[in-house]
């Protein structure tokens, strides 16, 4: 079926204020009533694009065509009101309100002066009611699982009238289960003529549903093609702009003695929720042992706990033999322990700080950086000099404050820091999250550097590609506890993988008993 | 102790109560609906003196003590929307502007008064009005009630009607809906067309409304002149107030009273013999004491629901 | 020259163009209500140079300025909007005076005991507020706020009870000992050994903040407090002692500036050095090598306008309006926002450009 273009867009280049060109002459063509995937690596541009053509940001040049008619995007207030709705990444959506009040907000029904609440359930219930999704007016946004506040977000959308649905990432957040239904929901709405874009970089779900698909790579549109006609290898290649190395060269582990050692620990946040139920497990020097699991799952508290980030919990930690409640996170960096946390912008870097800065923060108070009581400088910015050049940071330099990199360079910063002065464990959370491929090879094969260097490493990751090729053993979390254990990861098979990650299958304690080793 | 008692147990302190809390009721109340659009208005202390020193001037001017509260209303909303323009469309960093609309406040009003009265401390050679005291109806018949809820400058009872409206304008309005929605998340409100920073500007107009009233009450009600810096930390105890309250209408005009309560207490031990420097230090002691209450009573209440869950999960 | 330099020039060119304003919008108020506007105006900003002594007030009463642009300098810096350096300085003002009353000691010691006194009711009175925050996260700012006037009555009742000098009219100290006093740089002016101390203490500050490793931990804390716990800083540890030293400055400045300016303690109410000193450390972007600079502009200014107070029909207070202005439009982002975006999107085309090319 070939129907007209609906919407494009043409020369479009959009400069951040930092400097970073995300988008450069990017051209983009919707037809009316396809599912049209937007596919890139991240830091591609796809957002950005997305965020011009919703009127969340200004581009500085190009031009922007809808139902056969030049027009100015400048809010997305402005894009709703032509008919096009978007679906963040993060929802838009206001917690304490109710559904109903969510769903009208901003075109708010009234009656003599007051906002009229009978009117705007009805208006719910209706749309609700003719797209099939379900919903409750009256819960809570807050009370709601991630999967009906992304039924919300879209049923915002429709409610204004929207006919080209921009959906940036939607399964990132989903549940298999919730997965295969927003894929019913999409192609009910395609049924009744609604045009949707569907932002992604997996593969498998772009093939599924979408009908032609716009490459993105490097801030430039690659390519367009059917979807039918391409294959996956094919995108990658255009995505990547090579053929994906789908295996690392690795040499097998010789695993030493436990270098890591984790005994019944629990671990409770502060709402109240159990996070981490009775885990034991441990990591050997010299081998890599992944974490697999879906994202929050306890991974980000296990790195933490091990870290000393975070205290009050129960059970034990060893590392090197030595238990680490009472120690404090200096300490225990001292104990050759590095860390890659999984929110780089939170935790990895001090933004608005310069990168030298950011290298140093770990170390600035040793001895060796140290001529009496003052900072010897000299003896910083060779240290920093170096490891820029080592590790391949680009940087004006090593004063640039670090926000003004990209991704993949702050994670190069990040990775210096943590990588340099000979590591013994390493706490690589999310270490290739966000980054380009290029950097995140990078990443891998430092890890298999260090790993060769006997060090300990245990990676966390939701990428199950990753995961597979770098590691010597799995773990698998599922609900806070240990639900599987290989030790050989390159026996296993992916899709097995899977189902211990959702929860299908689980090992009983003595299978995954495998995962502690004496020291 | 015996004297203590005899005060608190007065008609005469429940009704002082009432009097002192009027003008932290306008600004709290003003507090509150900046917060829940996620601005704090750290201004409010200089809103309400350039409003008093408004009041006091244009009711001079005018022979009119309503015209005085209007000049004072007026005021209050300029000095808000200068306020606003700075840190929402300059945006600049919102404590700051706030602290130094309080610099600006306390100067300029010196600055203003001595240029229309030749006097840098107190406005006495003006002969500015009072807004007007209201015997209400039935209720100064009743005994002991009445002596503590009727004959209270009118703006007292306008100070509590303003609790009404911030009740209503957040729970039931559009306005509300948009001021709360852009407080909470910002980027959802934007999303569907709800401009964070015109909501934000809105609240801080009302706030400068009431802000603007308080001032009003306390050359025009509380005292009948202005002095140099006669708000004396009103604004900021009223942004402790909203903080207590956690975000409700009824939670700050609890708080509010509360320190009301303090501050008549310690006018009225002023009699006794307490050295009076340690009196006037009661109401900024009780606000600093009230936000630790605060965050102990907040702290305690997580640690319970944690081990509450603990044993239910156990 | 990069992104960077561009964003650098910009800062120094926002606060130049916020000052020259504020003086514009200031003299414009001055021409207005001024019956002799050229004579106010030349008193408010050629006065303090047109003598000798009118310069030496400039400077003497840049020292508590400086002291208290330190101190609210590093505190800022580690991200704490602790404000209680007016009630720091004011009640160490008070302490001192009383010792400096009522204590018998040799001129030396006498002089070292009023200062340690000063800096000791300092740290207490800054440290409250960090307290309080870090033991029940109560806000640190409406806290010190309140406490500065806790701290103006708890002065005057210090002042009060123990020193007061009841032959006069209003509230003053009895008058210091000889003792107790600095020793003058300048005959004829009223310059003390203070002036010395904050120049060592700007110099110490400075290679502190930059030269060393607590330094480092400050303004690392104050950008990115997650990241500092997590690359192993002690988070609290220094967070506190930066209001410990935020607190010995303004109280050592308190002390100085009683005992060097002073013969008695003459305050009637707040001095508002502790705000004076915020503005100062905005416009000095937490640098104590440039709070000397803000604080001498201040300083001059205030001396304009007090003489302009003394020889014209304009009010002393006209400066509230320059201070409040420099604030705002120092701290606006957006304030010539367009412009370096503009410079910034140029230069990044170049560059653009420039690897397309090669």
């Amino acid at each position: 079926m070939q129907t007209a273009a609906i919407l494009s867009m043409e020369n479009i280049t959009k400069i951040y204020p930092n400097g970073f060109i995300a988008n450069k002459n990017v051209n983009f063509e919707l037809r009316s009533g396809e599912i049209h995937a937007l596919a890139g690596e991240n830091g591609a541009g796809k957002s950005t694009l997305m965020k011009v053509l919703f009127g969340e940001e200004r581009c500085e040049e190009g031009r922007i065509f809808y139902k056969g008619k030049e027009v100015k995007i400048d809010s997305p207030l402005g894009a709703i009101k032509m008919g096009i709705g978007m679906v963040h990444q993060h929802f838009m959506l206001v917690p304490s309100m109710t559904v109903a009040e969510n769903m009208v907000l901003g075109l708010e029904p009234e009656k003599a002066g007051f906002l009229d609440r009978e009117e705007a359930r009805k208006r719910t219930r209706e749309v609700s009611e003719k797209y099939g999704l379900e919903i409750d007016p009256d819960a809570r946004i807050r009370d709601l699982s991630v999967g009906l506040k992304q039924r919300v977000e879209i049923l915002k959308a429709l409610l204004r009238g929207a006919d080209i649905l921009i959906l940036d990432e939607p399964t990132a957040v989903l549940t298999p289960q919730e997965t295969v239904e927003i894929f019913q929901e999409l192609k009910r709405l395609k049924e009744l003529g609604h045009t949707v874009v569907f932002i992604s970089h997996k593969l498998g779900e772009i093939k599924e549903i979408c009908d032609r698909i716009t490459i993105m790579r490097d801030g430039r549109t690659i390519d367009v093609r059917m979807v039918n006609e391409v294959s996956e290898q094919e995108i990658s290649r255009l995505m990547i702009g090579r053929d994906v190395l789908l295996k690392t060269d690795k040499t097998q582990a010789k695993p030493g003695g436990a270098f890591l050692s984790i005994r019944n620990l629990n671990y409770t946040d502060a709402a109240g929720r159990k996070i981490l139920n009775d885990i034991n497990m441990t990591v050997r020097k010299g081998e890599i042992l992944g974490i697999a699991g879906i994202e929050g799952n306890g991974q980000n508290e296990l790195s933490e706990l091990v870290t000393g980030m975070k205290k009050n919990r129960s059970g034990q930690i060893l590392i090197d033999g030595k238990d680490i409640s009472r120690k404090s996170v200096r300490e225990i960096r001292e104990l050759g322990v590095s860390h890659i946390s999984q929110d780089r912008m939170t935790y990895g870097v001090a933004a608005d700080a310069g990168v030298a800065d950011n290298i140093m923060a770990d170390r600035y108070y040793r001895k060796e950086f140290k001529r009496g009581v003052l900072l010897n400088r000299k003896r910083i910015c060779r240290e920093t000099d170096q490891l820029i050049l080592e590790y391949g940071v680009k940087c004006d330099d090593r004063e640039q404050p670090v926000r003004m990199l990209s991704g993949g360079n702050m994670q190069k910063v990040v990775v210096a820091r943590e990588f340099s002065g000979d590591p013994r464990l390493v706490i690589a959370n999310q270490p290739t999250r966000g980054i380009d491929v290029g950097a995140a090879e990078f990443v891998h094969k430092k890890l298999l550097e260090l790993r060769d260097k006997r060090a300990a490493i245990l990676l966390i990751s939701a990428d199950l590609t990753e995961i597979i090729n770098l590691s010597d053993s799995i773990v698998v979390l599922h609900d806070g506890a240990v639900a599987a254990y290989f030790e050989d990861a390159k026996t296993i098979d992916p899709v097995e993988l899977g189902e211990y990650m959702l929860g299908i299958k689980k090992m009983s304690r003595e299978q995954t008993g495998g995962a502690v080793h004496e020291q | 102790m015996k004297q203590i008692f005899n005060i608190i147990f007065s008609t005469q302190f429940f009704y002082s109560i009432l009097r002192i809390s009027t003008p932290i009721m306008f600004a709290s109340m003003g507090a509150l609906i900046t917060s829940r659009a996620g601005v704090i208005n750290i201004g409010l202390e200089g809103i309400m003196l350039f409003a008093a020193l408004s009041g006091v001037i244009f009711s001079a001017a005018s022979g009119s003590a309503w015209a005085g509260f209007l000049g004072a209303v007026v005021t209050g909303v300029l000095i808000a929307v200068l306020m606003s323009y700075v840190a929402l469309v300059l945006k600049s960093h919102i404590t700051l502007t706030g602290i130094a609309i309080n610099m600006f406040a306390s100067g300029s009003t010196v600055f203003i008064l001595y240029l229309v009265t030749g006097d840098k401390g107190i406005s006495s050679s003006l002969a500015s009005k009072v807004m007007p005291v209201v015997e209400l109806p039935l209720v100064s018949q009743i005994p002991i009630v009445g002596d503590i809820f009727s004959g209270h400058n009118i703006l007292t009872y306008l100070s509590f009607l303003g609790v009404l409206f911030t009740y209503i304008l957040l729970n039931k309005t559009v306005v509300g809906l948009r001021i709360r929605a852009v407080g909470e998340n910002e980027q959802a409100a934007l999303s569907v067309g709800a401009k964070p920073v015109k909501y934000q500007f809105i609240a801080m107009l009302i706030s400068g409304v009431l802000a603007g009233m308080g001032g009003a009450y306390m050359s025009m009600g509380y005292v009948s002149w202005f002095s140099r810096d006669m708000v004396a930390g009103r604004g900021f105890i009223a942004l402790a107030a909203q903080q207590l309250g956690q975000g409700t209408t009824l939670g700050t005009m609890s708080a509010t009273l509360v320190f009301g309560m303090a501050d008549a207490l310690a006018n009225n031990l002023q009699a006794l013999q307490m050295p009076s420097e340690f009196v006037q230090s009661i109401p900024y002691v009780t606000t600093i004491v009230g936000l630790v209450v605060f965050s102990i009573a907040k702290q305690r209440k997580e640690l319970k629901r944690i081990r509450e869950n603990n044993s239910k999960t156990a | 020259m990069n992104s960077k330099t561009i964003e650098k020039r910009f800062d120094v060119i926002r606060t130049i163009l916020a000052v020259i304003i504020a003086l514009l919008i200031a003299l414009a108020v001055i021409v207005i209500v001024s019956d002799d506007p050229m004579n106010a105006l030349y008193n408010f900003l050629i006065g303090p140079v047109t003598n000798a002594r009118r310069f030496a007030n400039v400077i003497e009463l840049s020292i508590p300025l400086m002291f208290c642009g330190l101190a609210v300098s590093i505190m800022f810096a580690a991200d704490q909007s602790n404000m209680a350096s007016e009630g720091a300085f004011y009640v160490s003002c008070a302490v001192t005076s009383v010792i400096a009353v009522l204590w018998e000691l040799p001129t030396f010691l006498h002089v070292i005991v009023c200062l340690a006194a000063g800096t000791i009711t300092g740290i207490i009175i800054m440290c409250i507020p960090a307290v309080l925050k870090a033991k029940w996260q109560a806000n640190e700012l409406v806290s010190s706020l309140m406490l500065n006037y806790i701290c103006l009555y708890m002065g005057n009742y210090i002042i009060r009870t123990r020193v007061l000098d009841t032959s006069l009219g209003i509230t003053t100290s009895l008058g210091f000992k000889e003792t107790a006093s600095l020793p003058n740089l300048i005959p004829g002016t009223r310059l003390h050994l203070g002036l010395l101390f904050v120049i060592l203490a700007v110099i110490l500050c400075y290679i502190m903040m930059y030269h060393t490793g607590l330094g480092y931990a400050i303004r690392t804390i104050g950008q990115n407090k997650n990241f500092a716990k997590y690359a192993g800083m002690g988070v609290g540890g220094v967070v506190l002692l930066t209001q410990v030293m935020g607190g010995a400055l303004a109280g050592f400045g308190g002390a100085t500036e009683m005992i060097g300016m002073y013969n008695r303690f003459q305050y009637q109410g707040l001095p508002q050095y502790g705000f004076d000193g915020m503005l100062i450390a905005i416009m000095a972007k937490y640098n104590p090598a440039l709070v000397p600079v803000a604080a001498i502009f201040l300083a001059y200014i205030r001396t304009g306008a007090d003489i302009m107070n003394r020889t014209s029909d304009v009010p002393y207070e006209i400066i509230s309006v320059i201070q409040s202005a420099i604030i705002m439009l120092v701290v606006a982002k957006m304030f010539l926002n367009n412009l370096k975006h503009k410079q910034i999107v140029k230069y990044s085309k170049m560059q653009m450009e420039k690897k397309e090319a090669s």
